[in-house]
């Protein structure tokens, strides 16, 4: 298999993210969106570092999902503060953080 | 090589699907699982591409332990978002596949335009160590030692910050703390020890 392959497919799966992200309400399944697109640039890491015959790619790809569990867990944590102090979850109506 | 287009094409196929459900379906608990069944159909893609290490961390770290992160945090918040106010054909519920549809168009443009005389090959022979778990570490400890150790202090200040924005406090909830219900505190104390303990 080509490399081209899976670097389209790993567009493919940014751009769902990207539309997931930009007309989803929720911020659970904003951040699910996220974590797609986060994915497939994970994915194209990974196809570059097999296509040079290099190992450093995969140690990105490796530093990129340390980078996206720290930012679901300080994500999740604001949205159950949200629901904790009875605010609306739905990012429209939620457009600050200001107590 | 036919053997590994298959499963190319599979394996494809179901990350394109689970990527569709997480962005289409309506109850965020079902977009859970849909990532998760993305999750390991991209640890096979993973493994095509001769990243052992990556696609094993993949499963036990994503659609493992992060996943059941989410999983805790739809169950206690959860998963009446939408039923609420139906999502009307807003202006940018129109606009965002279209401006993803470009963006997917503007990426393969670049990358298949682009003079990267290796990109329609299958890359060059690499050895039998190539992405195994011996030559990450080998790697993590010798050039990459920085950005190793910032990550394990990006986990730390994440697991601290995890414990104090779910710490219970007084006075934020709007109707005291006992009276809040059939007992959010527990639910809530029992999510937060997870939520330590997976990223660490």
């Amino acid at each position: 298999m080509s490399a081209q392959w899976f670097v389209v497919l790993s567009a493919f799966i940014f751009s769902i993210g990207a539309a997931g992200v930009l007309t989803r309400r929720s911020p659970l399944v904003i951040l699910l969106c996220l974590e797609l697109m986060l994915n497939a640039g994970n994915l194209a890491l990974i196809s570059f570092s097999r296509m040079l015959g290099n190992s450093d790619g995969q140690l990105f790809a490796l530093m990129v999902m340390v980078v996206a569990a720290c930012e679901v867990v300080i994500g999740l944590g604001i949205i159950v503060g949200m629901f904790r102090r009875r605010l609306p979850i739905d990012v429209d109506e939620m457009s600050e953080l200001r107590g | 090589m036919l053997f590994e287009q298959i499963l190319f094409f599979v394996a494809g196929t179901g990350a394109i699907a689970g990527a569709l459900g997480v962005a289409l379906l309506r109850n965020p608990f079902y977009s859970v699982l849909a990532l998760v069944s993305h999750l390991i159909a991209l640890a096979v893609l993973f493994l095509l591409l001769r990243a052992d290490f990556l696609a094993a961390a993949q499963v036990v770290v994503y659609a493992g332990a992060v996943m059941v992160l989410y999983v805790f945090v739809v169950a206690y918040v959860g998963g009446s978002d939408e039923p609420l106010r139906p999502e009307s054909g807003g202006l940018l519920t129109t606009l965002g596949p279209l401006f993803a549809l470009a963006l997917f168009v503007e990426i393969s443009i670049a990358v298949l335009g682009s003079s990267l005389g290796a990109l329609d090959t299958s890359g060059p022979e690499v050895g039998a160590t190539f992405g195994s778990p011996g030559e990450i570490g080998r790697l993590l400890l010798t050039k990459f030692l920085l950005p190793f150790e910032a990550a394990s202090f990006l986990l730390l200040l994440a697991a601290v910050a995890a414990v104090l924005l779910a710490r219970k406090r007084r006075g934020l909830e709007p109707d005291g703390s006992g009276a809040a219900g059939p007992g959010p505190g527990g639910v809530l104390r029992g999510a937060a020890g997870g939520r330590t303990g997976t990223p660490t």
